[in-house]
């Protein structure tokens, strides 16, 4: 078995894939905190299925390089929803759920009719549910990946204070001279690229799973913001490293096994919990 | 010149008018109390006041040194903030946010600040705590520590009392008026007639009729009769 493991390591491609993994791993953990307590979770799920749709017209389209695509319609929508979510013209779960179900629908039926690949159904279901084993990425993907989790690596240590306090009582900040808006636009746009770049390793359906898993798992555990938020950080990369060493050996689809490992995890850490709580 | 003065102020929301005619300053020192029964547009009045929401009609100008977002605000308590994890250092030092603009970390001054606006309270003590395992009286003390890192000029409180029984609404009714007698002008949004009565300086009452006045005047005006002769003087 660590032969097996040793064997792939000896190529480059295969280390970086790793380091591109905890990088998505690491960015995608950051905002979960923020996610929930916004109630912002359902904006996740919506713009990965609008970021599948981008993705069907981008492969229709032939792009090489489908991120230059996918990212900016990412971040508009991003953008949108939450400004809809606050002047709420049409209620927001409904608005969110009419994009992402016609993005589905209208990503699906161009990948059918316009696809010339003789693997619909495969190339669909890995953008669904992630490559079969992230040892498929392309070299620009894993460039692509690596720059976009640094910017929203460094954004979020930048923003981290303001991130905080516009989290934790918006009105207040608003009132006392924060430009909440302008941060919430911030967070939207980070959001939108956490989801992009988690798409090459699980997929856009399991994205969501990805941001909010770890973040509720050290909420059960931790009491701050800071140690909450490094805490999910910490767990998200371990999940996310073993996730990929099962399934290299194992042979099992990365998206998934990396998801599994967040889920077994939760359930570790809510047992702990109620075992703590109860004591 | 007052530190705010309303003329003329239309409150609503959605082409609904809550309330209109509202006219009143607020001077440096000033312990302001907002009385009026539910839905008479408390509420509205101070989302407008800290220019969270914009009037339907009249004026607001601020003056006498004070800039718009110099008011210091203790807002009621969010759903958000029942499962947020957060210390209740991280909160305080939060509210000099107000003064950093684009500037992303704190600077040791505002740190200390913050530790000076916590012992202050009374809540040195439990800055490494969890904010939502706190007592409502705590809570409310921590909010109040970081309206203080926001501002040394204007307190607007929304019903600071609520929720809390009555030997910590007491404390709470003291240490307020600790904080008018350091200096800091105070608006209150309050249930609590008699406690707007005893405290206050000032009393605006929204509702049919409007007052506004000094408490004297108020206790001797006909709303001011009225309200106080009713049972626990409670609008509730």
């Amino acid at each position: 078995m660590m032969d097996k493991l040793m064997f792939y390591y000896s190529y480059s491609f295969v280390r970086y894939s790793f380091i591109v993994g905890v990088l998505i791993a690491l960015s995608s953990s950051l905002l979960g905190v923020t996610l929930v307590l916004k109630r912002f979770s359902y904006i996740g799920d919506g713009l990965s299925h609008v970021a599948f749709g981008a993705m069907a017209v981008a492969s229709v389209l032939k792009l090489t390089n489908q991120t230059l695509l996918i990212l900016p319609v990412t971040v508009i929508c991003a953008i949108l929803l939450l400004r809809n979510g606050q002047k709420a013209m049409i209620k927001g779960d409904a608005a969110i759920a009419m994009l992402s179900v016609g993005a589905l629908a209208f990503g699906y039926l161009l990948m059918n009719v316009f696809s010339t690949s003789s693997n619909i159904s495969g190339d669909v279901c890995s953008t669904l549910f992630g490559s079969m084993s992230i040892l498929t990425l392309t070299k620009g993907e894993v460039i692509i990946c690596a720059i976009l989790s640094t910017v929203v690596v460094v954004m979020f240590v930048i923003l981290y204070n303001k991130i905080f306090a516009v989290t934790f009582d918006e009105d207040f900040s608003r009132a006392t001279g924060v430009k909440a808006d302008g941060y919430n636009l911030m967070i939207a746009i980070m959001i939108a690229a956490i989801i992009v770049v988690s798409m090459n390793l699980v997929g856009s359906l399991l994205i969501s799973a990805l941001v909010i898993f770890p973040a509720i798992s050290a909420m059960r555990l931790f009491r701050s913001f800071m140690s909450v938020t490094i805490f999910s950080v910490i767990l998200s990369v371990v999940c996310a490293f073993s996730g990929m060493v099962f399934s290299v050996l194992a042979g099992t689809p990365v998206g998934s096994t990396i998801v599994a490992a967040d889920v077994l995890a939760f359930v570790v850490i809510y047992v702990i919990s109620v075992i703590k709580g109860g004591a | 010149m007052a530190l705010i003065s309303i003329k003329d102020l239309t409150l609503g929301y959605d082409r609904m008018i809550v309330a209109e005619g509202i006219n009143f300053e607020v001077n440096a020192g000033d312990y302001l109390c907002i009385v009026g029964e539910n839905g008479s547009g408390k509420s509205t009045l101070m989302k407008t006041l800290l220019h969270l929401q914009d009037p339907m009609g009249g004026k607001i100008t601020v003056g006498d040194g004070l800039k718009a977002d110099e008011i210091g605000y203790l807002p009621q308590q969010t759903m958000v903030q029942r499962d947020f994890p957060a210390s209740v250092w991280e909160i305080v030092l939060s509210g000099c946010q107000s003064h950093m603009g684009l500037r992303p970390f704190y600077t040791k001054e505002e740190k200390q600040i913050a530790l000076e606006n916590m012992k202050h309270m009374g809540i040195l003590e439990f800055r490494k705590r969890c904010y939502r395992e706190l007592s409502g009286g705590q809570q409310q003390r921590v909010l109040l520590a970081r309206a203080l890192c926001a501002t040394r000029k204007v307190l607007l409180l929304d019903e600071p009392v609520s929720g809390l029984d009555p030997k910590v609404t007491a404390e709470m009714y003291e240490l307020i008026k600790e904080l008018n007698d350091s200096g800091i002008t105070i608006i209150m949004i309050s249930h609590d007639i008699h406690a707007a009565a005893k405290y206050s300086s000032h009393v605006l009452h929204i509702g049919k009729e409007i007052f506004f006045g000094t408490k004297e005047e108020y206790v001797n005006s006909d709303e001011g009769r009225f309200f106080l002769s009713k049972e626990g003087g409670d609008l509730a």
